[in-house]
């Protein structure tokens, strides 16, 4: 029996493992942003990276925090900081879905034995002005992964589409472990001399965000901050393509991006909050939307989106 | 004659998508074959979650060759005119005939279009259908720009005739067509040919594929209700979930387990639902006690384990869902003990929409008109307005949040809870209903007056703000809520003149809004009319004429909808009789002489006829029956005994025969021919005044 065969013993197992999978079928392995997000899709390597014609293939651990869903690590199932497992390839592989199923038996679920299922389910991301069809993936009625076929991104048409995958890793660790509660989690080996539950790691990070979160954070000075970040989002892509100190053509569209997503998540922090009303919060997702529309505008300017020097020479004529 | 078998593969397609898709896929493949000149025998589509079959029997192996033969131009016309009947016809001028005929010497085109053969034929029809296919949504993938509902990968498409089996060669968008598919996507390894329908069929079965919907659904219920039968229980009908779980399997496996104890308790719907929406499961009942234990999961592949592990797997994700659910419930619980009134405060900072304030303000609006209607219903006024301010407060409670569909229900539960009366709780499930054509519609006098109220607060809300359907587009439901006040009001026999009514709902409307004045006088009768149009599709329904609505909205006391409709079946059953046909034939003639004699002499002829002036018997006798008539006629309608008043009128039938049989109406006597138009003029005053017959066709 091979390693890979054999049922993994904790969490950090089941994300190696999975690493080791989409690094073997030629994905990059990527870092996790280094900004606070929602989801894994907001990692530019997703977003903007899925935006223009250039091929792309990766693969990464994205933590990600949703105030609202703070639990003060006492749900079993519920943390307002968990952790996506994140594959964005493009174009989309013909084999996609035989990809997806193999890294679940590289993570231990046999075929055999689970009855794994794909449910319609159309992803929609009002604030990334994003959609795609795609499905729910169910090993034996629970949702284990969410499969997209991204049809457009920042209002722009996906051409060719990324194929997305996301895994909620607690969620499916605890299924493959057979835990009940997200605390009780083996975070390294059970057999290692200091052995960590997801609880030893993250008990106290639940409570105190979940404090914060809810009832401290200083919602005037987050306020101010949502329109800072949209203010420079917009000032970054104000400017001229062309860099005066070097000459280069430089459009910042990376750093525009991450005000957006800045202000994405002060947004989720109002929410969590309790200060923003059912009408106002149309209007801030909308705004949100509005700076993810124009970051992905720039993006396709850049090299990375598909831009060519031949755009430019036709742009100038 | 060969056979044809088309199976279109792709991943998966959504369950809800399947049924129709199948049916797209033959309409438009035989309808373009047909069109094209093949005809078959026999046609036939099925669909799994991966497929789309379609099977064709008795395809003809060509299409017929034809001869069409067009008329041109005569043989000495000028030479543009000939120009262009051979560019029309595709022919050069030798190719023409010349014939004679009676108008000289004339050119003829006689065009053989060969037959084609189906191959030809099909891999065009095909790849049409699939380019255009009818999906609700679809989709690109990878760096194709082929659309479909998922990735499609392989089209099978083959004709069998007695040679033996050929493929149809055609390649769409990069994936052409083969003689290969494969099963079970993880009981199956492989591909396989397919040589005909039967052999198809077949290898799919031994490759754990149920190509046939009907047959996985009977499956799966007769092997689900056999278990429950087992275990002593009883399996609840759902057909719509078997549909959707027919769509989700390609070998159904049917596996039942238990209900954690913890989770008995919950309300029956509760746990249906929960089970239904998140894990698409069948509910499982006590047979004498009704209550739900058991759960059937439809699993799609054998185990070694017989379905152990996935059963296991099903169970515990149940339990985490109830969990919730149970969380809700004691949570809601404890609210609804403590009175209810956090739920209602909470409804004050719900936003119903920004012209209409929120859910808070729209109940109290509600409560208030509730009041003002329980008379009209045999309600207790101070009863109704009490229940019309429960009747929303589930709205606010954890479990209406995560399932929406148990809004009105879960109130019931929680107002009981709360300690209040079962008729008041009752009145938060049924005040929603009639939620459409078929849905029941509430009999209770406290559900009637806060059904009534809601929906009427909703329709003249929106009028007030100029929100109103139009074409296909109605986001708030307003056509739904125009049926619902109709069939509110008919069902029960609710007496109200509706233009009163829209002018108190206006009130408290203006009163939110802080407007100064109502605004009914300008939007009421529009709303009364949007009301009469529902009024019209409704009673069309129930075998009631256009025209005869017409006829009976054009009287007063049209917003009395009741009184309306007793108007309009009394004359919709007296124009059934002979009397009542022939009734209508003398008023029209009397209403069109009259009309065309008051044009031409530019006076209204409505002085009353003098008797003195009659000539004839028959007018004299016309003088007699109209009094006699008006008399009977007037107090029928004052008591609104209509079908006395129709009789009355139709009776009246006999006398007018007779009085256009004898008498001329444009006398030489200019005395005698005024007399007689207000005679007429008094047959159309009498007959109008028991409908506006002029509106009836025919």
């Amino acid at each position: 029996m091979t390693k890979s065969d054999s049922a993994p013993r904790s969490f950090q197992e089941i994300i190696l493992r999975l690493q080791t999978y989409w690094a073997s079928k030629g994905c990059a392995i990527l870092q996790p942003y280094d900004m606070e997000v929602g989801a894994g899709t907001f990692h530019p390597a997703t977003t903007l990276r899925s935006l223009g014609s250039t091929p792309w293939a990766a693969a990464y651990v994205q933590p990600s925090r949703r105030p609202t869903d703070g639990r003060y690590g006492e749900n079993p199932n519920r943390l307002q900081h968990y952790y996506q497992y994140q594959v964005l390839i493009k174009p989309s592989p013909p084999d996609l879905q035989e990809l997806y199923l193999g890294s679940l038996e590289a993570i231990g679920i046999d075929m055999e034995l689970h009855d794994i299922r794909f449910v319609e389910d159309d992803w929609e991301s009002p604030t990334l002005g994003a959609w795609g069809l795609g499905w729910e993936v169910w090993c034996d009625g629970m949702e284990v992964s969410q499969f997209t076929y991204f049809q457009q991104v920042g209002g722009h048409d996906c051409h060719p589409v990324s194929g997305e995958l996301t895994y909620g890793l607690e969620r499916l660790a605890m299924y493959v472990l057979g835990i009940e509660h997200v605390m009780d989690m083996p975070f390294n080996d059970p057999q290692a001399p200091i052995s960590l539950t997801y609880g030893d790691v993250f008990k106290q990070t639940e409570e105190e965000y979940a404090r914060w979160n809810f009832d401290v954070a200083n919602t005037e000075m987050l306020l101010r901050h949502f329109v800072e970040a949209e203010e420079e989002c917009q000032a970054i892509l104000a400017q001229g393509a062309e860099d005066p100190k070097t000459g280069k053509r430089i459009v910042m569209a990376h750093p525009a991006y991450d005000q957006c997503i800045k202000a994405s998540h002060i947004f989720n922090l109002l929410d969590a909050r309790g200060v923003i009303s059912v009408t106002e919060r149309q209007a801030y997702i909308g705004r949100v939307r509005a700076l993810a529309k124009q970051c992905a505008d720039a993006f396709v300017q850049t090299k990375a989106g598909g831009w060519t020097p031949a755009q430019d020479v036709a742009a100038a004529q | 004659m060969p056979d044809l078998l088309i199976e279109l593969f792709s991943e998966e397609i959504p369950a809800r998508m399947q049924a129709r898709a199948a049916e797209d896929l033959k309409a438009r493949v035989t309808d373009g074959l047909v069109e094209a000149g093949l005809t078959y025998a026999h046609a036939a589509a099925f669909s799994t979650p991966r497929r789309l079959t379609l099977a064709v029997e008795g395809l003809l192996a060509a299409s017929p060759a034809q001869r069409e033969e067009r008329k041109g131009p005569r043989a000495d016309a000028p030479e543009k005119a000939i120009e262009g009947f051979l560019r029309g016809a595709g022919l050069t001028r030798d190719q023409l005939e010349e014939r004679d005929t009676p108008k000289g010497k004339v050119l003829f085109a006689v065009i053989d279009k060969p037959g084609r053969a189906a191959e030809e034929i099909i891999a065009e029809v095909l790849e049409a259908t699939i380019r255009n296919f009818p999906w609700p949504k679809s989709m690109r993938w990878g760096s194709g720009s082929l659309r479909w509902v998922r990735p499609l990968h392989s089209i099978l498409c083959i004709l069998t005739d007695e040679t033996g089996a050929r493929v149809v060669p055609m390649d769409v968008d990069g994936i052409p067509s083969g003689d290969t598919t494969e099963g079970h996507r993880f009981m199956s390894r492989g591909r396989f040919f397919v040589t005909s329908f039967e052999d198809y069929e077949a290898k799919l079965k031994r490759a754990f594929v149920v190509l046939n919907p009907g047959e996985r659904a009977q499956h799966i219920w007769s092997d689900a209700e056999n278990r429950a039968f087992a275990a002593g229980m009883e399996l609840v009908e759902d057909g719509g979930l078997l549909n959707e779980v027919s769509g989700l399997v390609e070998w159904p496996v049917v596996l039942m387990g238990d209900i954690g104890a913890d989770f008995l308790d919950l309300p029956p719907e509760v746990l249906q639902t929960s089970m239904r929406e998140h894990q698409k499961f069948f509910s499982v009942k006590h047979r004498k006690t009704g209550r739900i234990e058991k759960f059937v999961t439809v699993a799609n592949r054998e185990t070694a384990d017989n379905g152990a592990t996935i059963l296991a797997g099903n169970q515990k994700v149940l339990a985490a869902r109830l969990s919730d659910a149970k969380f809700f419930w004691e949570n809601d619980l404890r609210v609804a003990k403590s009175g209810l009134s956090a739920w209602t405060d909470a409804l004050e900072n719900v936003t119903f929409h920004n012209k209409l304030g929120s859910q808070g303000a729209r109940i109290g609006r509600i409560a208030a008109l509730a009041r003002e209607l329980a008379p009209l219903v045999g309600a207790d006024p101070q009863a109704a307005e009490q229940a019309a301010r429960f009747a929303k407060a589930d709205l606010s409670s954890e479990m209406v949040y995560e399932f929406p569909e148990l809004q009105g229900l879960m109130g019931r539960y929680y107002i009981e809870a709360a300690g209040h009366a079962a008729e008041v709780a009752a009145v938060a499930q049924e005040h929603y209903s009639p939620l459409g054509p078929s849905d029941d519609v509430p009999t209770a006098p406290l559900s009637v007056a806060v059904a009534l109220a809601d929906k009427l607060d909703t329709l003249t809300g929106f009028w007030a703000i100029d929100e109103k359907p139009t074409g296909s587009k109605d986001p708030f439901a307003l056509r739904r809520a125009a049926l619902g006040v109709i069939r509110l009001v008919l069902e029960n026999g609710v007496k109200a003149d509706l233009l009163s009514v829209f002018r108190k709902a206006d009130l408290l409307h203006a009163a939110a809004a802080g407007d100064t004045g109502p605004r009914v006088d300008s939007y009421g009768p529009d709303l009364l009319s949007f009301l009469h149009d529902r009024l019209k599709v409704y009673l069309r329904d129930q075998g009631i004429r256009h025209d005869v609505i017409d006829a009976c909205v054009a009287m007063e006391g049209n917003d009395d909808l009741a009184l309306l409709v007793r108007r309009a079946e009394a004359l919709e059953a007296v124009l059934k009789t002979e009397d009542g046909v022939n009734l209508l034939q003398g008023f029209k003639r009397a209403n069109n002489i009259l009309t065309q004699a008051e044009e031409k002499d530019g006076v209204e002829y409505s002085f009353g006829a003098d008797r003195k002036f009659a000539r004839e018997p028959s007018e004299i006798a016309l003088f007699d029956a109209l009094e006699q008539g008006e008399g009977a006629i007037r107090p029928a309608l004052k008591a609104q005994d209509f079908p006395a008043a129709m009789a009355a009128m139709a009776a009246l039938r006999g006398p007018i025969d007779a009085f256009f049989e004898a008498v001329k109406i444009n006398d030489d006597n200019e005395t005698i021919r005024r007399n007689r138009l207000n005679l007429l003029s008094q047959i159309r005053a009498i007959c109008s005044s028991v409908a506006d017959l002029s509106r009836i066709e025919g």
